[in-house]
């Protein structure tokens, strides 16, 4: 159906990036790889300015947190509309200092996107415009989504969660 | 911070502008949005949005509820279509877990999905209607909505916050009065959908409130990350439905419609061509589903679905499995999947990462009103005041896919 395959575009990568290319995989079909966060910026624009690859369309910028590595994953989908494919991006940063370039220099939409992401994680994109809080109150001092906050109040005895299967 | 105040005050050294809250409650944002808005006159200058007033914290939550207990979660996100939330949350899980859901089911999705997207569109475009004056147009399609929320309520018993499906299918086959209300809003709806273009399409009052208004341009919506009707109206025919067809979308015979100019008329014509199409989708849908052997509502995958309660009751297996579900033995694959929809505004996706237990690791929902509405301060700038509200109604935000 895509006009493009997952191998041309790994191919497509590994020639202009070589070795800061890692981690290749495809998950139910969608092309899946680590970078570094020095080439981060350098991925995207060459995948969004490639007449092979021309992935248009930043859908979507999210991070997760792995506390076990200290580690947090900084996770770009990008799509392109016209060979109909999608790509994931992903960039593991220390947790103590998540600091990430600002993908906003290349689309709008990462504004928002690296805010909430921002406001959740903690994620420090460098360059961005405006990085303020935007879901959570900004006296929040936590970055709430890290695993390390529980969900509810961990001294109540009345819900813990063995007792709901969970 | 005080966000009564303009974040940014260094273009006004003389103290000319007047700051305009618009919101969090204002009657014409229809939702809780904050726009602190710095007016010259009526003109606006510059604008601020400020969001996250009904924020619910739905990602962390998910990460701590097996999977059939986020469906709830996702009707709280576009509540004007939640049935196409629950889909495609369905639809994730099925992926992750590699279900084949029966083509009756299929199909039956379909009919719920393009009954959701109407009553999105019907609200999105009355309320286009009722901002700009018209308020008869508002309260004669609203009635529709009624119809389709009767349908809700004979499928899955509840009307707004629908849970409606279950993962592998539905919690319970359509029944006879189900079909009969479908077949009856068939016949009905499409009558006063003509009435109402018929009202509006070349109303000179709506036209000149509308066309040429907030127009935006294909670079613009697409670096902005503009998806859904809005995006389509600015030319771009891009429609998840057709480009990653999902739940035998590519048997159907249906068109996209787009615009030219992304101007508010535009997305008007737009959403009233995509509920003819709909339309459309659910006539083949029921059509096709003749051909299908009754009773089939829900693929076999006793690991997942719940058994029926008289079976639990009555059998020791479905026990067995009732049980393993309830108490959560059942771990799903480790793995990571993104599934996208054609929600209401845009496309839906749903990000999941499983580690191998019972719950989601991380499960992010790519919103399509969060994305959409970051342009709305900035395209703001430099218009009047009446054309913001009417150009914010038919961005059809909606507050609580917004927040989260």
């Amino acid at each position: 159906m895509a006009d493009i395959t997952n191998n041309d575009l790994i191919e497509l990568l590994g020639g202009k990036f070589g070795n800061k290319i890692t981690g290749v995989n495809e998950p139910y079909g969608l092309l899946t790889f680590e970078t570094t966060k020095d080439v981060i910026i350098g991925v995207l624009q060459f995948l969004k300015e490639s007449e092979v690859a021309n992935m248009n369309f930043l859908t979507d910028i999210t991070a997760v947190h792995y506390p076990e590595k200290n580690q947090i994953a900084v996770v770009y989908h990008l799509h392109s509309m016209v060979k109909r494919i999608r790509i994931r991006i992903k960039v593991f940063i220390h947790e103590h200092t998540p600091n990430i370039p600002t993908a906003t220099v290349l689309w709008k939409s990462a504004n928002w996107m690296e805010r909430e992401t921002y406001d959740f994680f903690g994620v420090k994109f460098e360059g961005h415009p405006d990085l303020r809080r935007i879901l959570n109150m900004d006296e929040l001092n936590v970055h709430p989504m890290l695993k390390q906050y529980p969900l509810e109040d961990p001294n109540r005895v009345d819900k813990k969660d063995e007792y709901f299967g969970r | 911070m005080n966000h009564n105040q303009p974040v940014y005050t260094d273009n006004d050294p003389q103290e000319e502008l007047v700051t305009l809250n618009l919101g969090p409650t204002h009657p014409a944002t229809h939702g809780v949005f904050q726009n602190v808005l710095q007016l010259d006159g009526e003109r606006i200058v510059s604008g601020v949005s400020t969001i996250g007033y009904i924020h619910r914290a739905f990602e962390k939550i998910a990460e701590h509820r097996p999977f059939y207990q986020i469906t709830p979660l996702t009707d709280r996100l576009n509540y004007c279509s939640s049935p196409i939330n629950n889909m495609g949350w369905h639809m994730t899980v099925e992926k992750l877990l590699n279900i084949k859901v029966p083509k009756r089911v299929d199909y039956l999705r379909i009919i719920v999905m393009e009954l959701a997207r109407i009553s999105d569109h019907i609200i999105c475009n009355t309320i286009i209607a009722q901002d700009t004056g018209a308020t008869t147009t508002f309260l004669y399609l609203f009635q529709f909505r009624e119809h389709i929320y009767e349908i809700y309520e004979e499928v899955c018993g509840a009307r707004l916050t629908t849970n409606i499906g279950r993962i592998g299918g539905f919690e319970r086959d359509f029944n006879e009065i189900a079909f009969a209300k479908i077949n009856k809003f068939l016949k009905e709806f499409p009558l006063a959908l003509k009435e109402f273009e018929s009202l509006l399409n070349r109303n000179r009052i709506f036209i000149d409130r509308t066309a040429g208004v907030a127009a935006v341009t294909q670079e613009d919506a697409l670096s902005f990350g503009w998806t859904g009707p809005l995006l389509r109206s600015t030319g771009v025919d891009y429609d998840v439905r057709v480009s990653e067809p999902y739940s035998s979308y590519d048997e159907f015979d249906f068109e996209v419609p787009v615009g030219t100019s992304g101007d508010i008329y535009d997305r008007y014509l737009v959403r009233n061509e995509e509920m003819w199409q709909s339309l459309r989708l659910i006539e083949q849908a029921m059509e096709k589903l003749k051909g299908e052997p009754a009773g089939v509502f829900h693929a076999d995958v006793p690991d997942f679905y719940l058994p029926a309660k008289e079976e639990v009751y009555n059998n020791m297996e479905a026990l067995i499995y009732h049980f393993k579900i309830v108490m959560g033995e059942i771990d799903a694959p480790k793995a990571e999947v993104y599934h996208a929809v054609e929600g209401g505004n845009g496309e839906l996706g749903f990000y999941l990462i499983n580690d191998g237990g019972r719950t989601p690791y991380r499960l992010h929902f790519r919103r399509p009103s969060f994305i959409n509405y970051s342009m709305f301060a900035h395209m703001s700038e430099g218009m009047l005041l009446s054309d913001a509200i009417i150009n914010m109604s038919s961005m059809n935000i909606i507050a609580g896919e917004l927040d989260a």
